[in-house]
């Protein structure tokens, strides 16, 4: 049982560096976009494709994941995202569709529809065993790297979002844009810039998950459901929010796939609609916030 | 009769082009009979798509859950016609009362919450059943799905056979009689006042419109519909797959009522037909990636502006500042 | 204008808030209001910005749940009920910020507020043009409140001052016994006030009328029953003459060097 729980906790830190970065730009831009998961799918392909094309050890392809999704978001958020942002929900809906649709499908004939298999480095294959019988603790060491990555991630995010000048004009901008801009905060580079990191985050997440969940073109289409829980659980109003949802998630998900395999994901969704239902802003919202 | 009710009624009054519209689609089977199977399939994609208009276009829910009633409808004509009897409105019937259940049920998750809210309940609902459909594979049949549904012959006299007339007058007779239906009820009072949820669903409820009773009846008649169309698709091609609850259904669905416009029922139609003909077209030249193109396709429509695009002459002109509405 | 005389102080309530506190988070935007609306009413509702007025009246609507306190229309505790519920018993509200059906015309709004209002909300089988009775009184505001000649234009191109107009008809054909205005001239070039003004004075005698308003001229010429809110607390209440003889209020709102005449 500890094992699932140490299991759950690596996935839902996993997932939260996934959709933070869907959750700042839902916070900051108001603009749903579901096409988030096909930048974690591009740092993923990035890693799979530096490894085994040209040789590049695994941990190096990590920041080059980063920068690489970080990269191609900035590139789109300029060009196609700005002019989405006044339109209506339904609008971006439908533009972040059409963007998961074409990213899949690129992937699909570029690279082929297989599985990709991340060939970990030796020292972080293996397990480390702690206690015994049933409150053993197992660890795959994989997952403790994940752990420790995501963990030091999260501290960082702390600390720019609070103590960092960027910091306090994204949360300014998040609170109120125009009065933002009319302090002289450049929003669009704010813009720029976050959605660019939170792609870059995706991407590194993509990266790092591709050995735990997986690796194929319909990876955005697969895991998008899960971000938007962690989003609309978590609420935008933080990333303490998320971070929480994503816990909750991992773990539910994890535990519920051991105990009831029948019903798989089926508990999960529930769930969400269950909560959502109950606390439409989100379970992690802090009161008076958007 | 008064000047206001003058004009109130000439916006419901049948328009002179609409009879001429629904005679050439009953014709289309009997002057193109080799198409036969593909006027069925835009039929009952049309009849989706209308269903979908109700709540997007008319009440202004964003769903990408859709097809939970689609395939919910699709699997009990089905199921219907396997184990109980191969009478077709019977399981039609059956169809459209179950995916009422549904969505009567589903509605309590959409009134409360903000657009990303519904967003995610709908989609999630979408995605149980899918989950549900698969894991019950000793009902559904699984991934592999029900194969050899055999329906019996329409009102006693008409068989389906393998040329697809009985079963395209099947679906297109559906179709007029629940659009017909479906006219009736946007234009009239209740229709107005899902409008005026849409508009502004503050001042809906400060002028008295019970909007949670509303959204639980629009709802479960949209849920109805989709059923139906479900219906008609697992009816007339004998056998009902997984593929019915995928999400690419869903987001189908809202591109094509997007395509052919928001808001007018026939938009549904419009869509229907303007896609799946795109579809046979781009599927010969492209068959594997054609995701692809429908994904560029809604990228452009939804930057050059959704409101133009069956406006030709607005292509080339630049956007009008003044925001006009979704 | 005063054209209203004093209403007997024994008129009955129609619309009671008993202690009405609303805290949001550590703010109070409302401490403690008791507030009596009296039948046939002209009460105005005055106070600098940001006193919790707008609050007040989206607690007596529904629109926002009280932390502390009661609501009673017309003898009837209606604290925890929906804000169409409200409507149907007959308190409507105008909106200080235009809220309208963009997409539809004025005469599509009108005609499914009346609908609704007359219970044909859930009719689906008839045109929305069939009933005559709806048909008429279309006809009957739209020519109150000047908006015939723009009865068929969706409601987002028409002019500011029309659209306020139809924000007011819009609660007029609720037929209310109790209305609550929130800053009905707000916006309104000078010139189109006074149309304005005489349709919300034309107002039957028996509906009892709260209003909210800052054009002090407006509030002297119609209300005979002021009260004070400043910072979400009732500051005092009374006649017009009292409310502007008042020293506090003269302080903390009417300003300094603002005569009021009132003899």
């Amino acid at each position: 049982m500890l094992t699932l729980l140490f299991d759950g906790i690596a996935y839902g830190m996993l997932l939260f560096i996934l959709a933070v970065g869907l959750a700042v730009t839902m916070g900051l831009m108001n603009f749903i976009n579901l096409a988030h998961g096909a930048f974690a799918m591009a740092g993923g392909y990035i890693t799979v494709l530096l490894m085994q094309r040209f040789g590049v050890p695994f941990l190096l392809c990590l920041p080059l994941a980063f920068l690489g999704s970080a990269l191609l978001g900035g590139v789109l958020e300029r060009t196609l995202y700005r002019p989405m942002y006044h339109k209506p929900h339904l609008d971006q809906v439908l533009f972040s569709i059409g963007l998961v649709f074409m990213a899949v499908a690129s992937v699909d004939y570029f690279v082929g529809s297989t599985q990709q298999i991340v060939q970990l480095p030796e020292w972080l294959k293996g397990r480390t065993e702690l206690g015994s019988g049933a409150w053993m603790l197992g660890m795959g060491h994989y997952r403790l790297f994940i752990i420790a990555v995501c963990a030091g991630l999260t501290v960082g995010l702390q600390y720019v979002l609070g103590y960092t000048r960027f910091g306090s004009r994204l949360r300014a901008s998040v609170d109120d844009q125009r009065v933002a801009a009319g302090l002289g905060i450049n929003v669009n580079m704010v813009f720029l810039s976050t959605f660019a990191v939170g792609s870059g985050l995706a991407g590194l997440g993509g990266a790092l998950g591709a050995e735990v969940l997986g690796l194929d073109p319909s990876f955005p289409l697969k895991f998008m459901v899960y971000f938007l829980i962690v989003v609309a659980v978590g609420g935008t109003s933080s990333i303490t929010g998320p971070l929480l949802a994503a816990l909750l998630l991992g773990i539910a998900d994890v535990a519920g796939k051991y105990y009831i395999p029948k019903l798989g994901a089926f508990i999960v969704y529930s769930l969400m609609i269950a909560i959502l239902i109950w606390r439409p802003q989100g379970l992690f919202v802090r009161k008076g916030g958007k | 009769m008064n000047e206001q009710q003058q004009s109130l009624l000439k916006y419901s009054r049948f328009k002179p082009w609409e009879p001429v519209l629904w005679l050439l689609a009953f014709a289309a089977p009997v002057l193109v009979p080799s198409h036969a199977l593909i006027i069925n399939e835009i039929a009952i994609v049309g009849l989706f798509a209308v269903s979908l208009d109700l709540i997007l276009g008319y009440t202004g829910i964003v769903s990408l859950g859709h097809a939970a009633f689609f395939g919910l409808g699709g699997y009990a004509a089905a199921l219907f016609a396997k184990l109980v009897m191969p009478d077709p409105l019977v399981g039609l019937a059956v169809g459209i009362g179950t995916a009422a259940l549904l969505g009567f049920a589903a509605s309590f998750t959409v009134m409360r919450g903000s657009d990303l809210t519904r967003l995610m309940v709908t989609l999630g609902v979408g995605l149980i059943l899918l989950e549900l459909a698969n894991k019950l594979d000793w009902l559904t049949g699984g991934a592999d799905g029900l194969q050899g549904v055999v329906m019996g012959p329409l009102l006693g006299r008409f068989e389906f056979d393998l040329n697809g007339i009985t079963a395209a007058y099947y679906s297109l007779t559906v179709l007029l009689l629940l659009f017909l239906l479906l006219r009736q009820v946007v234009q009239s009072p209740f229709g107005a006042t899902l409008k005026a949820i849409r508009d502004n669903r503050l001042r809906a409820m400060a002028i008295g419109i019970p909007v949670n009773a509303k959204l639980a009846m629009v709802y479960t008649l949209a849920a109805g519909v989709a059923g139906a169309a479900g219906a008609l698709m697992t009816q007339t091609t004998g056998f009902a797959s997984l593929d019915l609850f995928e999400f690419h259904r869903s987001a189908d669905v809202m591109l094509i009522l997007v395509i052919g416009g928001t808001g007018w029922l026939y938009g549904g139609l419009a869509g229907a037909i303007v896609f799946k003909l795109l579809q046979d077209f781009l599927s010969a030249i492209t068959p594997q990636y054609w995701t692809f193109w429908i994904g560029l396709f809604l990228v452009v429509l939804v930057l050059v502006g959704r409101e133009r695009l069956m406006r030709p002459w607005t292509w080339f002109k630049r956007p009008s500042s003044a925001g006009s509405k979704a | 204008m005063n054209a209203h005389p004093i209403h007997p102080e024994n008129a009955e309530t129609v619309l009671s808030a008993q202690g009405l506190v609303m805290r949001f988070g550590g703010i109070t935007a409302t401490n403690n209001v008791t507030l009596n609306l009296k039948k046939g009413a002209r009460h105005a509702l005055i106070g600098p910005n940001g006193a919790g007025k707008t609050t007040l009246i989206n607690l007596l609507t529904g629109v926002l749940q009280p932390t502390e306190g009661r609501i009673v229309l017309e003898g009837h505790d209606i604290t925890h009920l929906a804000p169409h519920q409200r409507v149907q018993r007959g308190m409507v509200r105008t909106f200080q910020i235009n809220q309208l059906f963009d997409t539809l015309s004025p005469l599509q709004t009108l005609a499914l507020t009346v609908s609704q209002h007359l219970g044909l909300g859930t009719k689906w089988w008839q045109p929305l043009g069939r009933n005559q009775q709806v048909a008429r009184r279309c006809e009957q505001l739209l020519t109150q409140f000047h908006l015939t000649e723009v009865m068929n234009q969706p409601t987002h191109v028409l002019a500011y001052g029309k659209r306020r107009l139809l924000e007011i008809a819009i609660a007029l054909a609720c037929e209310p016994r109790v209305l609550l205005l929130d800053e009905p001239v707000a916006g309104v070039p000078a010139g189109e006030r006074e149309e304005l003004l005489q349709t919300v004075a034309a107002l039957p005698a028996d509906v009892s009328v709260l209003l909210i308003e800052h054009d002090m001229d407006l509030v002297f010429s119609f209300a005979n029953f002021m009260t004070v809110l400043v910072n979400g607390t009732l500051l005092t209440e009374g006649t017009p003459e009292k409310i502007a003889n008042d020293p506090q209020v003269k302080a903390v709102y009417l300003g300094h060097g603002k005569e009021v005449d009132h003899g």
